[in-house]
């Protein structure tokens, strides 16, 4: 009697049972599962189609001025006259070659060198130093190194490297850029380098050794000519990184559209370009456009830098 | 020859100490020099008070405006692109387990998008933000620097979920787990430490980027209050202070600097904190 009673206040779960239960949570567990999927789904959209959106958004923008000049005159002519309708890139891509050659010239070798005396020589407390000084260099903002480079680089140069080389100099140069922009692609490219070293099986140490080789002979016959491959794209990394970086460069660069003739001159990379006249690129015809297709090769040249670097490294890692 | 040998050996090993200290000593050199020029002209005034009338003339006024613009920029960017990102670097480990080889290439595009430089998000931006008719605003700012940060994010947080045990995910499984289940009971768990590190990564990439702002923030001297309102943000004030010929508006700039780098050293300790104390959860292979 009881029971009838309490069924007839509730009339709702008249057939409630503990499957349906079971069942409600199945299917909104299904349901959560399905949605949270859909989300996933909607973001590796995103993620996967992002580089061709930027490639293809700004190549749109740029058709207006490659249907005006052909793209091998605005990459060969060094003739800046946005007035006049002229956009030669030259002067601006020669400074831009310049700036990262000379970069990877200072930070490579540093870079190899630490790479090597971190992981073959150096002390355990040696490694709990640099691995933070790395990480916190790592993520210093370009506009502080900018900072440091007006501070201590432009003085030095034009006090010191251009005095004693019996040059004249402001500062602000080739080689204050370069200098800059080294010290921003060494953790960079160490970090590379260490994973590098750290993926080369130890037997070949081993077995190099045991004939009788130095721990010297051994990295320099044996490790190093393993790890030459993944060495250059790490390189070719820091190429594309000091390529494109452009708060820091414009700084202390000089930023003169002149093609630089020496290291002691200014220069005028292509980011820098890009960055000094966003402003008053809407008030002359053709200007934006020129200013996209600064973007795009930056673009493109940054990605084929890396894809070609990528691939060699993915390619050594599968081998070892 | 022996001897040569041994030379040689020693040449490098020196050449290779000196170099190790040279990047120890150029970080040293770094913060020490904004540091040392920063620090005088850093006052209370400074962090608490927006521009004043004749403020980039050298008189009164402050960065607030610039610090917090910066902060809203990043703290709504790294939230946007955690709402992406992390669906996506958990979605690779978890649903396409099986397929090692679409999971290389999204990995494979994910570097490549972490080597395009800032400049080129920000041309993009900017392009997205005429055609749409959009003025430089906050909203454009964070669109930007979140496809920016998009994948630094992810790529940090799969390097993490790469490492777990894939034991985990058959046991959640045999258990009648869903793979949404497996992602965010399981999964997110064990990689609370590594989420952390890679969240503040990007929030200090986002913060210290001025490439990708240039174009898409705007400046002004306002703190803003809505979305569409254009955005002074730190990078920028410094940039543009330092670029002023009156001492005591390059000092400020110095100032500035020195209060960014504090924030980006924040965050950095702070994620080295975290990654450590968070450790504890974890199942090791």
């Amino acid at each position: 009697m009881l029971t009838l009673q309490k069924r007839k206040s509730k009339p709702k779960y008249k057939n409630f049972q503990s499957r349906d239960v079971v069942r409600f949570f199945k299917v909104k567990r299904h349901l959560r599962s399905k949605l949270h999927t859909t989300w996933m789904v909607i973001g590796l959209i995103v993620v996967i189609l992002l580089p061709f959106i930027l490639g293809v958004g700004l190549y749109i923008k740029s058709l207006l001025l490659l249907e005006d000049q052909s793209l091998f005159n605005l990459l060969f002519s060094s003739d800046w006259r946005p007035l006049a309708g002229k956009f030669g890139f030259l002067t601006f891509i020669i400074s831009s070659v310049w700036v990262t050659i000379i970069a990877l010239l200072i930070a490579g070798p540093i870079c190899l060198l630490t790479a090597i005396h971190l992981t073959q020589y150096a002390k355990n407390w040696v490694l709990k130093v640099v691995h933070p000084v790395i990480d916190i260099l790592a993520g210093i903002p370009s506009v502080i190194f900018g900072v440091w480079g007006i501070l201590i680089i432009v003085p030095f140069i034009s006090d010191y490297i251009a005095p004693f080389l019996g040059k004249q100099s402001s500062g602000y140069s080739i080689l204050a850029g370069s200098i800059v922009l080294a010290v921003m692609i060494i953790p960079f490219i160490l970090n590379i380098l260490i994973e590098v070293f750290r993926t080369l099986p130890d037997e070949l140490k081993e077995s190099s050794l045991s004939l009788g080789a130095t721990k010297w002979q051994t990295i320099k016959f044996v490790l190093v000519k393993k790890a030459f491959p993944g060495i250059i794209s790490a390189f070719g990394l820091g190429v594309s990184r000091a390529f494109g970086e452009t708060i820091a460069v414009l700084m202390v660069v000089g930023n003169v559209t002149t093609i630089p003739k020496g290291l002691f001159q200014p220069g005028y990379p292509l980011p820098a370009l890009i960055a000094n006249n966003y402003g008053e690129m809407l008030s002359i015809p053709l200007y934006d456009s020129a200013l996209m297709l600064a973007a795009l090769v930056l673009f493109v040249v940054v990605m084929l830098f890396n894809l070609g670097s990528r691939i060699a490294i993915s390619r050594l890692e599968e081998k070892g | 020859m022996r001897r040569f040998r041994h030379t040689e050996e020693k040449l490098f090993r020196v050449l290779m100490f000196l170099s190790t200290n040279i990047i120890v000593i150029s970080l040293g050199i770094i913060i020490f020099s904004i540091l040392y020029k920063g620090l005088p002209s850093l006052t209370w005034e400074m962090v608490s008070q927006t521009p004043k009338g004749g403020f980039y003339f050298g008189k009164e006024g402050g960065i607030l405006n610039a610090i917090i613009g910066s902060l809203y920029l990043a703290v709504a960017s790294t939230v946007l692109a955690l709402l992406i990102g992390l669906p996506v670097a958990l979605m690779m480990n978890v649903h396409l387990i099986k397929y090692t080889k679409l999971v290389n290439g999204i990995r494979f595009l994910l570097d490549l998008l972490w080597g395009v430089p800032s400049i080129v998000y920000g041309a993009f931006g900017f392009t997205v933000m005429i055609y749409f008719g959009l003025k430089t605003s906050l909203l454009a700012g964070i669109i930007t620097v979140t496809l920016f940060i998009i994948p630094i994010m992810v790529r940090a947080m799969d390097e993490v979920l790469k490492t777990i045990p894939r034991g985990l995910m058959e046991t959640a499984m045999s258990l009648g787990s869903t793979s949404s289940e497996i992602s965010y009971r399981v999964y997110l768990k064990q990689v609370i430490p590594g989420l952390v590190t890679a969240v503040l990564l990007s929030f200090g990439r986002a913060i210290g980027d001025a490439a990708s702002v240039l174009f898409t923030t705007g400046y002004t001297d306002h703190i803003p209050t809505a979305l569409g309102q254009p955005t002074a943000t730190l990078p920028l004030a410094i940039f543009f202070q330092l670029s002023s010929p009156i001492p005591e508006v390059q000092n400020r700039a110095y100032a500035s600097a020195l209060v960014l780098t504090i924030i980006i050293l924040a965050t950095s300790i702070l994620s080295r904190y975290f990654s450590k104390k968070y450790q504890k959860n974890r199942i090791k292979q």
